[in-house]
């Protein structure tokens, strides 16, 4: 077992094993580091930027850079504050998000961000693009117009082969994610489960259920994202 | 007959990490790489469709759909546009009868856009099924057309002669210049391939050999500017059994192509500084990565290194130093920009997606098959061979304290000398327009896109790692053009199609800054767009590497120094537009009604 190196959020002394994530050890301080792509167990992807942190003075992921002793990290700054805001921003802009008609509402993490970082009207223009709704497997539903691109499906869910079912196509603003067609009729009901938990946003649904939480009941309904740290 | 499937798999031994070459060979072989094609690519290699498809549709030159007998890829820099691309792209069109990014119904020929070829001092230029042609007019594209519909082969398109030195190689058959203006001691032909090898090698230690580079000051001529000697050094000391040296051949900034003539004239130079990083740093393995459109250079490079196997330079006990073991090979990649970062070139030349990888590690600790790994430009390793040749203070007598030794740059644009200069470190815009013979300079965009474009007040600026840093390469602007429109425009639409998507910040912020310099353009901007652009391009500071990094590099550097072109474009007196356009809002409703629209 590592070391306890002591290093700082905001001033504040912390203390953790080095060779920890910043966003764990900052997690096991108390300390909130917001995340819409990084997820436990999977190795990190710095995908969203919203995680951003200054370490010593540069910029880094809190998801992909490991502690060492004596690291000053800035957290919760107007700085950063506003980059995360911004970036939630963009995320709203790029996608059709539509919350009120959205069943993910409630437990949608991008939702919650939005709501934590006091978003009102983004200050980019919408994109409103045109993005199909891929319906086609048997248990689970893809819409690409929520779809943020964090990449957790990717990583988090292989077939028994270890082989990818989702995957991205194309690049830059064309990124899509590519639901295998073979590989998804086949996909466990625990694989399709697990799909749609590690989706931050309702991008990937189970087929034959909805609304199984009222709204009003659910996650972010009552406390906002990051309360539990 | 084209070469089946079965047999490119069978050829790379099934292996995934040789997805790259797997998909280059049959998109070479077929001319696209089908459902059928992926689907068997998958089974062999024991992916899923998912995994080929993620990496096949990552890369500009792989093509689901057939690319027609003549593929034909204009290049859209800003190069070419300033040469006359929209009258060639024209006739293109005219003569084909199609337009671009489609095929004739008879799959004769295929027209493609794509991003700077490394030819900028001979645009417009095109690349047909892999053979370079520049310095084209409508007249040459009549030309070109009316002998592909003859049923010329490719070499029988050419009408021009070879270009000069080993263009006319009979391995390489390029209409391809190089235009070497300027000669300094790394592209001097005094060379003796092998010498530092078999005379300095063998009496040195690696540490020996690694504490001459860190005294010779050398920093990486890729751009980034790390000092080589350190990198080497880190690696040397990663504990490891394998590691490995990589040739960052993939040069991709728009205006750069001195490594395309470095491969051309020098390569036997290059292939030394491979093997003297490898001696340096233990490794024995190399990959020569080379981008997609120097393909042309194939054969000739994979000659030089069998010739170097049979002269002991490379192989077993190189030279005759026992244990001395090193392989090189040549990975191509197939069209991606981001790939010139050098972990997306380890990602790609391991058969993936070339996406950047979140640093550190970097690649000196885990790089290419998570194993340390030297990644340098073609110019340091050959740089790397002079400075064992002659030693750390000649080196040093070159260039400036801070950047010591030569650089060699790229020239193109408005200049009567387009072209390569090696030149020392130290030298100022001014001394780039008088070398080139520019006159009525506006601007030079130094660094290419990602860099800045500077304007008259500052062309006296010096070009150095503490003051203007560069790759290589040098646009020069005269009065004549429309910088916004020709230039920021054209670069920023550059990085959008080259992100690689996988940083929020990198995929949608340049996209949301080009539509909001086109409203600038469209004269419907006010001035609060000009703030607007500035502040919200701050976020990409937070994407993971130099691309998304400097991806607004154009429309910052170009509002710092040029503001008045965007003052003059905007609406004075307004203070708020929305850029909102009801004609065009209402368009598709009213030609589904019937109704008039002013649009048309």
């Amino acid at each position: 077992m590592a070391e306890l190196s002591s290093f700082t959020i905001d001033g504040l002394k912390c203390m953790a094993r080095e060779g920890t994530s910043i966003i764990d050890a900052a997690r096991q301080n108390s300390r909130y580091i917001p995340t819409l792509c990084n997820l436990e167990g999977v190795p990190p992807k710095g995908a969203c930027r919203i995680c951003s942190v200054r370490v010593n003075g540069k910029l880094m992921t809190a998801c992909t850079t490991k502690l060492s002793p004596g690291m000053e990290i800035e957290n919760d700054t107007s700085e950063l504050n506003d980059l995360r805001k911004a970036i939630i921003e963009m995320l709203f802009v790029e996608g059709n998000h539509f919350c009120p008609s959205c069943e993910k509402s409630g437990e949608c993490e991008l939702q919650a961000l939005a709501y934590r970082y006091k978003m009102e009207v983004p200050r980019y223009p919408y994109f409103f693009p045109k993005r199909p709704i891929d319906a086609s497997h048997p248990r689970i539903v893809k819409d690409h117009n929520r779809c943020i691109l964090c990449k957790r499906c990717v990583r988090a869910v292989k077939d028994e082969k270890g082989r990818s079912i989702f995957a991205f196509l194309d690049r830059g603003f064309e990124t899509r994610i590519y639901v295998d067609p073979d590989l998804a009729g086949q996909l466990t009901e625990e694989r399709a489960r697990k799909a749609v938990e590690v989706c931050p946003v309702g991008a990937i649904m189970p087929r034959d259920e909805a609304f199984k939480t009222p709204i009003g009941q659910r996650m972010y309904d009552k406390k906002p994202i990051g309360s539990d740290v | 007959m084209a070469e089946s499937v079965d047999s490119v798999i069978a050829r790379y031994n099934s292996d995934a990490s040789r997805l790259m070459d797997i998909l280059i060979d049959v998109q070479s072989a077929q001319g696209f790489i089908g459902d059928p094609a992926i689907a068997k690519i998958a089974e062999e290699l024991g992916l899923s469709t998912a995994d080929v498809e993620q990496t096949r549709s990552f890369y500009h030159f792989f093509s689901k759909k057939p690319t027609g007998k003549y593929a034909i890829y204009l290049n859209t820099s800003v190069n070419a546009y300033m040469m006359g691309r929209d009258a060639v792209a024209r006739t293109f069109e005219v003569e084909a009868g199609i337009p671009f990014n489609t095929v004739t119904r008879d799959g004769l020929i295929g027209l493609f856009d794509t991003s700077c070829i490394g030819m900028s001092d001979q645009e417009p230029a095109a690349i047909i099924n892999g053979k370079i042609f520049p310095n084209l007019t409508p007249f040459r594209v009549k030309e070109l057309i009316r002998d592909i519909r003859a049923g010329k082969s490719v070499e029988e398109l050419v009408v021009e002669g070879y270009g000069d030195g080993q263009n006319s190689n009979p391995d390489v058959r390029a209409v391809v210049r190089n235009n070497i203006r300027k000669i300094g001691p790394v592209l001097d032909p005094d060379y003796k391939p092998g010498e530092v090898i078999r005379k300095k090698l063998t009496e040195m230690t690696p540490q020996q050999v690694i504490d001459e580079m860190k005294r010779s000051n050398i920093r990486g001529r890729g751009g980034a500017g790390f000092p080589t000697g350190m990198k080497w050094e880190i690696c040397r000391q990663a504990e490891s059994d394998e590691k490995y040296i990589i040739c960052n051949a993939d040069e991709g900034e728009p205006g750069t192509f001195k490594d395309r003539v470095i491969l051309t004239e020098r390569p036997k130079l290059l292939l030394e500084g491979m093997v003297v990083a490898a001696y340096a740093i233990g490794a024995r393995q190399g990959i020569l990565y080379v981008r997609h459109e120097y393909e042309y250079l194939k054969t000739y490079l994979e000659k030089l290194i069998a010739g170097a196997y049979k002269r002991n330079l490379m192989g077993k006990n190189i030279a005759g130093i026992e244990g001395f073991d090193f392989d090189v090979r040549i990975q191509y990649g197939a069209g991606s920009y981001v790939c010139g970062e050098e972990s997306a070139l380890i990602e790609s030349a391991e058969g993936k997606r070339g996406e950047p990888r979140d640093k550190p590690p970097f690649p000196v600790e885990k790089g290419y098959h998570g194993q340390p790994t030297v990644v340098n430009n073609v110019e340091t390793f050959c740089s790397a061979v002079k400075v064992l040749l002659h030693g750390a203070d000649w080196y040093r007598s070159f260039g400036t304290t801070d950047s010591t030794g030569t650089k060699v740059v790229s020239i193109s644009g408005d200049c009567r000398y387009p072209g390569i200069y090696e030149v020392e470190w130290g030298f100022s815009v001014n001394d780039i327009c008088g070398m080139a013979g520019a006159e009525d300079v506006m601007a030079v965009q130094v660094g290419g896109p990602s860099g800045s474009l500077v304007g008259a007040s500052d062309f006296d600026r010096v070009l150095c790692y503490a003051d203007l840093s560069t790759g290589g390469s040098l646009i020069i602007f005269n009065h004549t053009r429309d910088l916004l429109e020709d230039v920021v425009l054209n670069f920023t639409s550059f990085f959008i199609e080259e992100s690689c998507g996988s940083c929020s910040t990198c995929r949608i912020m340049p996209v949301i800054l080009r539509d909001k310099l086109r409203k600038i353009l469209d004269a419907r901007g006010v001035k609060s767009d000009i703030t607007d652009m500035l502040e919200w391009a701050k976020v990409l500071k937070s994407s993971r590497c130099g691309l998304g990094q400097t991806a607004a590099n154009p429309i910052v550097t170009s509002i710092r120094n040029f503001r008045h072109l965007y003052d003059q474009k905007i609406r004075g007196e307004m203070r708020y537009d929305t850029g909102f356009d009801l004609t065009r809002a209402t368009q598709e409703g009213m030609a589904a009604t019937g109704r008039y629209t002013h649009a048309d």
